[in-house]
């Protein structure tokens, strides 16, 4: 079995590279190393939940939107997410509930303000043990 | 990464030119400012080949130049000046950033290291207490979405119609401190929603207030002009952006830009210099939402110098104007801007992209506030958080060279990654407080990151935009405080 997600240096900013056995997995976990990038996903209870439907142009893109949503769900209503139910996802469109509560200072840590994810250097592809996303966040 | 190894000419000690045909489909050779060492840490990244990618760009007159501090961004390099002719060119999100006005502003007090050393621990747990600072973090100032509109179209006005500060701020603040243009209706409700917790706050990063104290004048005469009289006068300096708010539009409009570009056929080596010709629906959205992001930078840093102005008046138990506390200047370091310059003799209007630059107008200019119009226009860089900052001024040679462009700090050299494996936070406070400088920050682990080691040396930059002519310094600073989000 390998890792959900690894992280890693990239010049002034952090990437990270999202494994899965498929391609809902990589989705998910890609949003979980979001959130550890933020705080510490294992303190952050499912008190509450929120339903996405996204839609794009390609997968990578979709990808890209995707994490870009949940950032802006942290800056614009304090939210924070440990469990990430990808429900459907084709070419174009994702359905996904997310599971969290607010964040609170003090319960939670904050670790690193994140303002995107970017299209720089995305990889999406399947290897020989599943699939593994790369993205590439500006801190 | 690798290091770069393309051709690079000398045009003199501290200037450097990429030749057009480097790579085919430059429009315009690249030229970088930098003396013959910093050129060898620019190469270890591959900046140069961001500055050559930039020359692709429609409607490039020039160069695509950097300033010493360049480092990697995305799409542009952060350190990049572009210039796009009104006519057949294009704007980039890219070429301005994220954070959209993320700049500078300086306060001069009328207090001396004297006055303000003995009391300085309690004076940073003040302002600590006062500023919004912080991942997460929320400001004290509640805004409806009326209200948001307002500070979109009005920038800096806005918080001084709300009792921040004063009309003399907005005299001394770049474009007043409200960049024309602005179209909330350009703005998603997502940037909306994202900044409305956020105004008056001073953000993560590397953002920070920091009280300083002059330590060297280098023209006296020129200093005088801004206030700045003795060795050992305090100063204060406020670094943060637009925050979620700007971040939002510049994901929004990458987005839009991706399509446009497509549309209208543009090659590009890059997908983050994604673009619109400045005459099409999405470059003149892109800009108008933009001037939105720019003006809510503005009114923050109005916020933030009002609360730093009141915790100084708290802790001395005297007014502000009292304690001789006045803006000096407020620039911005993200942005793209429709000026008029003369270039090589033609007169042109152009969309100046500075990502990571600061506009450096010459004495005598327009633009530049009646009281520094024989100075020419004050330039603030800021260093990391263990060195210093330099005021400077512009000079007629930017305006006729790098459309009135200059450095705008010091530019990271570590990944923060890096940083933090090389020390840890606590060292960065104890190294800090071994030089007589007193840190509060949200997170100390965080700190590592802006270590000292993590960023070129601000005092080499200067100098070389210096003797390159396209600024002047005048003030060297350092640090006495610092809070930090």
């Amino acid at each position: 079995m390998r890792r959900a997600f690894e992280i890693f240096d990239h010049t002034a900013d952090i990437g990270i590279i999202a494994y899965g056995a498929d391609i809902k997995q990589v989705f998910s976990n890609a949003a979980l190393a979001l959130f550890s990038l933020i705080t510490e996903p294992e303190s952050v209870e499912q008190t509450l939940y929120r339903d996405f439907e996204i839609s794009s142009e390609d997968r990578e893109t979709l990808l890209v939107e995707w994490l870009n949503e949940l950032i802006y769900l942290f800056d614009a209503e304090q939210l924070v997410f440990s469990r990430f139910d990808i429900k459907d996802l084709t070419e174009n469109q994702l359905q996904a509930t997310c599971y969290g509560e607010y964040f609170k200072p003090g319960k939670h840590k904050a670790k690193m303000g994140i303002k995107a994810a970017t299209y720089h250097m995305l990889k999406l592809e399947k290897d020989n043990d599943g699939y593994k996303a790369r993205i590439i966040f500006d801190i | 990464m690798a290091r770069w190894q393309g051709r690079i000419i000398k045009v003199d000690d501290y200037r450097w030119k990429i030749p057009q045909d480097y790579k085919e489909g430059m429009r315009v050779p690249g030229l970088i400012y930098a003396t013959e060492e910093m050129l060898e840490s620019i190469r270890e990244e591959q900046t140069p080949e961001q500055v050559a990618n930039v020359a692709f760009l429609p409607g490039i007159v020039g160069y695509s130049f950097a300033m010493p501090d360049i480092h990697w961004g995305y799409g542009f390099p952060i350190g990049g000046v572009a210039a796009m002719d009104i006519d057949g060119g294009v704007v980039s999100p890219g070429g301005v950033g994220y954070d959209i006005n993320c700049g500078v502003r300086l306060l001069r007090t009328g207090l001396t290291a004297e006055d303000v050393c003995p009391r300085i621990t309690q004076l940073i747990d003040e302002l600590f207490r006062n500023i919004p600072s912080g991942v997460g973090s929320e400001g004290k100032i509640k805004v409806d979405q009326k209200e948001m509109a307002r500070i979109m179209v009005e920038g800096a006005r806005w918080a001084v119609k709300r009792g921040f500060g004063y009309e003399e701020d907005i005299e001394v603040t770049e474009e007043g401190g409200c960049l024309t243009g602005a179209d909330p209706s350009k703005v998603s409700d997502k940037a909306i929603k994202r900044g409305m917790p956020q105004i008056g706050t001073l953000g993560s990063g590397n953002h920070f207030l920091e009280i300083e104290v002059v330590e060297e004048i280098f023209d006296p005469e020129v200093a005088r002009v801004m206030g700045i009289n003795e060795v050992g006068q305090v100063l204060i300096l406020i670094h943060t952006g637009s925050r979620g708010f700007g971040h939002q539009v510049c994901t929004d409009y990458l987005h839009v830009m991706e399509q446009a570009t497509a549309k209208y056929a543009i090659r590009l080596p890059d997908r983050q210099l994604a673009c619109a010709p400045l005459a099409s629906k999405e470059g003149r959205d892109y800009l108008a939402a933009m001037a939105c992001a720019a003006n809510y930078a503005w009114a923050n840093r109005q916020c933030i110098a009002h609360w730093a102005r009141e915790s100084f008046a708290k802790v001395f138990g005297k007014s502000p104007e009292q304690l001789g506390i006045r803006q000096i200047y407020d620039v911005a370091h993200n942005i793209a801007k429709t000026e008029e310059h003369t270039f090589n003799g033609r007169q042109l209007t152009v969309c100046v992209h500075r990502k990571g630059a600061t506009r450096a107008f010459p004495p005598g200019h327009k633009d530049v506030p009646q009281c520094y119009r024989k100075i020419g226009q004050p330039v603030l860089i800021p260093g990391d958080m263990g060195r210093c900052s330099f005021v400077a001024v512009g000079t007629a040679r930017a305006m006729s060279e790098t459309f009135g462009s200059t450095c705008h700090g010091a530019g990271r050299v570590l990944s923060r990654g890096a940083a933090k494996r090389s020390v840890r936070g606590r060292e960065v406070v104890e190294e800090l407080q071994r030089k007589g400088i007193v840190i509060k920050a949200e997170s100390i682990s965080s700190l590592a990151e802006e270590a000292s080691e993590a960023y070129k040396d601000v005092t080499e930059i200067v100098e070389a935009v210096h003797q390159a002519g396209i600024s002047r310094k005048i003030v060297k600073s350092k640090p006495i405080g610092v809070i930090k989000g």
